[in-house]
């Protein structure tokens, strides 16, 4: 087992006291395997992939176990969390119209995440660079290199920071709503690429969303939130034809019939 | 009981410092600060004299009282008349729009590239030094200073819903501006005014250690600087009580200024 | 492709964008002059006899009212002075008996580099203090800052030049307390007699920058590049000085291009104290002198270096800020 989470709590220090957002969460995933996990806003789906990647805002406090490889991420020190960060966890966040820094070309913000970890020149760094824009399908990849991130469009925001996150082929990648602030039309294209990548690198994906539909398209087994806590975990198949819990059932209702019909639900 | 803003506190308790001492100096200081005394010059701050004497003899405490007057009345007349000015110039501009606006963004860009220390010496050529010639300065640079922060903040408040009704109501543009834009301005206009005395007290400091300022006998901050550039290893006490005297005016008014920023800012209030 | 949401809009162009600030440029350096010469006009009395002094012989007035064209009509003054100054011929200065232009050639000479190592020396204090005193909200820095802020923005820039005279030159010795070599006495000793001055200068800058740049930094480090940064490996400090930073000079420079008024209007003052032969000095002694031609030739002149320090700063954007280059 690649991922296992145990018992993870995290809690805010507020001005009303202590708030507490992820109750106990138990979790795992497999090398390979794809995860999605499903909720609605407030479901603490995105702290738990913070919480995962080690990048919670400032003033939280997790408690519990997070295992990658049997070493329990919570216990590392920042350094080590850094040096894992990229290498081992990739993450890709929402919005890809912010999630690039402005002042820097795309090319170099992918050799970056090269040159973080690696002992590598700069020329090797650039063509690995051209090499992983090839990789998720930008087209005129080789002028883009020196393009700027206003240059690009959304669509191609998300593959670069796909590419970014894939850089150095990490065994666990998340994807935090990879889709929802893109175009319809665009959508399915990065789902796609974001598919057919973690097969053929055999990466474990924890995929983050509120649509089923998405969940349905790509993901193994689903775990789905509910304010904090898990209501329930199984194979997408097995969620989506008999939900266990009052709330998948609520989620899955909230579908048109047509398209639960196509994810194979019975009712 | 709402709990003010520590720099309001300690910005007021010092201004209220400075224009006592400033209105004070008009009745009484404890000795007469243009008496020359020669026997007594280049004192160092002692028994004598609180902060010491300079080179004629004068004591230093009382020309620190008296030019507190001076560089307080001013720059305060500069910011005021300036400031009213630029108000109603960039209340006008935010209210008229169109042409007019542009123009007067265009000129305020050109005079903000002549700062007082500058225009003054221009002014000087034609009028000659003399605090007649700071004010105008000061005042001249203060027009497009308030007018861009009032445009800016009339422009803010004349997007806003409440405004609109006011109009659907009815009512004329004047009678808007003065009963719902100038109220809400008002506060920012404030602060400006409070920080830019500050401002205009070192210009006046300036122009007075260039001897551009109010001419002897007259006590000014800035010329007692420049006399005691002379004595400087003789005497250095004369150098250091009229330059604390200004940085120490200058902050209180610029903490005052963002203390009352502090305490109107709509955030703040919000956060409540 | 499709034209989705995000592909620049820039479509301008920063040679345009510059091309139209030039011009502009041009437009209101022509109106001051215009205003500067007025004003000169408008001084009373008759300039010879303010220049020579009412005792001189009138054959000597009359002559010098003649080379100054005081004869003519007010606008074939102006556009005779315009002319002038576009061929480099600003006239005589008749207290230096030197020709306007290479008076001002020599001054620039001190004024300019005194400019430049204030601005310099005032990003040097200011960026890393206003960075690390952001790093750490409340901290001990930023305290610091907060403290130099409010300090360095209310103390006179001259005064802080005599404290300097006083606590070091005369102190220590290691900088002179006053006066300019020249550049011809080699490149240090010539810097040397700049340091302190551009030090007083530096300081009230720093002061406004220092808040400039934490404030930038403060809402930049929220900004999601950063946390896309840090999610690829890079420490805080790393995202901090290599991501953060970068954008956050973009309103620090902005902040600059405003104070460069202020800061020219700083070397009048600051020249003074120490005796440097600068455009401060110049003008300050050439309205004493009541030498006409050269104050309004050094307005202008003050007039086209703000201006043109102004430009340059808005140059310097395209270099920093990608989105404003193509």
């Amino acid at each position: 087992m690649m991922l296992e989470i145990e018992g993870l709590t995290v809690g805010f220090k507020t001005r009303k006291g202590r708030e507490e957002v992820l109750h106990g969460i138990d979790l795992s995933l497999s090398q390979g395997e794809t995860l999605g996990v499903i909720g609605e806003s407030g479901s603490g789906k995105s702290m738990l992939a913070l919480a995962t990647i080690g990048l919670l805002p400032r003033g939280a406090s997790p408690s519990g176990s997070i295992r990658l490889f049997g070493d329990d991420l919570l216990l590392l020190s920042e350094r080590q969390m850094s040096a894992i960060r990229g290498a081992k966890i990739g993450m890709i966040f929402q919005e890809p119209m912010t999630a690039l820094n402005p002042a820097m070309t795309v090319g170099s913000q992918i050799a970056e995440a090269l040159h973080l970890h690696r002992e590598i020149s700069r020329s090797q760094a650039r063509g690995e660079a051209l090499r992983l824009m090839e990789m998720v399908r930008i087209a005129r990849a080789p002028d883009r290199l020196n393009s700027y991130p206003h240059e690009l469009s959304g669509g191609e925001r998300q593959r670069v920071g796909i590419a970014i996150a894939l850089a150095l082929k990490p065994a666990l990648l998340i994807a935090d709503e990879p889709t929802t602030a893109l175009d319809v039309t665009v959508q399915a294209e990065i789902l796609d690429i974001l598919d057919q990548l973690v097969r053929q690198l055999g990466i474990g994906l924890m995929l983050i969303s509120h649509d089923f539909g998405v969940i349905a398209r790509m993901a193994d087994r689903v775990t789905v939130m509910q304010a904090g806590r898990v209501m329930e975990t199984g194979t997408t198949e097995g969620v989506i034809r008999r939900p266990q819990h009052a709330y998948t059932r609520k989620l899955l209702s909230s579908l048109p019939r047509r398209v639960r019909a196509g994810l194979g639900d019975p009712s | 009981m709402r709990r003010l803003p520590l720099s309001l506190l300690v910005g007021g308790a010092i201004t209220a410092l400075f224009v006592a001492a400033a209105i004070l100096s008009r009745f009484w200081t404890p000795v007469d600060p243009t008496a020359i005394n020669i026997p007594s010059r280049l004192k160092p701050p002692g028994p004598g004299g609180l902060l010491g004497a300079d080179h004629f003899g004068r004591d230093e405490a009382s020309m620190i009282m008296a030019g507190a007057w001076t560089s307080l009345s001013i720059a305060f007349s500069g910011v005021f008349i300036g400031g009213i000015c630029g108000t109603a110039l960039g209340t006008a501009a935010a209210a008229l729009r169109g042409r007019f606006e542009a123009v007067v963004m265009r000129v305020n860009d050109v005079i903000f590239a002549f700062p007082p220390v500058l225009s003054a010496l221009l002014l000087a050529a034609v009028l000659g030094g003399g605090p007649i010639t700071t004010i105008t300065a000061i005042a001249l640079f203060m027009v497009p200073v308030f007018a861009r922060v009032t445009r800016g903040a009339a422009l803010q408040i004349a997007a806003r819903d409440y405004i609109l009704a006011a109009r659907m109501a009815g009512k004329s543009g004047i009678r808007i501006t003065v009963e719902h834009v100038i109220p809400n301005i008002a506060a920012q206009i404030i602060v400006q005014f409070a920080i830019q005395t500050g401002l205009a007290i070192l210009t006046e400091a300036g122009l007075s250690f260039l001897g551009l300022g109010v001419s002897p006998p007259t006590p000014s901050w800035g010329r007692m600087l420049a006399e005691a550039q002379t004595y400087l290893s003789a005497a250095p006490h004369m150098a250091l009580a009229p330059g604390l005297a200004i940085s120490l005016a200058v902050l209180g008014l610029n903490l005052l200024g963002d203390g009352l920023g502090e305490m109107t800012d709509p955030r703040r209030r919000s956060s409540r | 492709m499709a034209q989705a949401a995000g592909i620049s809009q820039h479509g301008k162009g920063a040679p345009a964008r510059l091309a139209r600030r030039f011009v502009f440029l041009l437009a209101s350096l022509l109106a001051v002059s215009f205003v500067i010469f007025a004003v000169m006009a408008a001084v009373p009395g008759d300039p010879a006899e303010i220049m020579l002094g009412t005792s001189a012989a009138p054959d000597t007035l009359a002559a010098l009212r003649h080379q100054l064209g005081l004869d003519q009509p007010f606008l074939l003054r102006y556009l005779d002075w315009l002319f002038g100054v576009l061929t480099g011929d600003l006239g005589n200065s008749y207290t230096y008996s030197t020709p306007v232009a290479v008076l001002i050639g020599e001054r620039l000479a001190v004024t300019l580099p005194l400019a430049g190592l204030a601005i310099l020396l005032s990003l040097a204090i200011s960026v890393p203090l206003g960075v690390l005193a952001a790093a750490r909200p409340n901290g001990p820095i930023d305290l610091l800052a907060a403290l130099f802020a409010q300090i360095g923005i209310a103390v006179p820039n001259f005064w802080i030049g005599l404290l300097l005279i006083l606590g070091v030159a005369l102190t220590f010795g290691w900088f002179p307390a006053g006066g300019f070599p020249g550049w011809e006495a080699g490149f240090l000793p010539a810097l040397n007699a700049l340091v302190l001055p551009a030090i007083a200068l530096a300081i009230p800058q720093a002061a406004v920058l220092t808040r400039v740049t934490r404030t930038a930094v403060i809402e930049l480090i929220g900004e999601d590049f950063v946390r896309t940064a840090r999610a690829k490996g890079a420490t805080p400090a790393y995202a901090l000085w290599r991501h953060v930073v970068p954008n956050a000079l973009i309103p620090v420079v902005t902040m600059l291009g405003l104070q460069i008024s202020v800061l020219i209007a700083g070397t009048v003052l600051v020249e003074n104290v120490f005796a440097l032969p600068g455009m401060g000095t110049l003008a300050y002694s050439a309205l004493a002198q009541r030498d006409l031609i050269v104050v309004q030739n050094v307005a202008l002149f003050f007039a086209a270096l703000v201006m043109g320090l102004n430009f340059a700063v808005d140059a310097l954007y395209a270099v920093i800020d990608p989105r404003l280059r193509r």
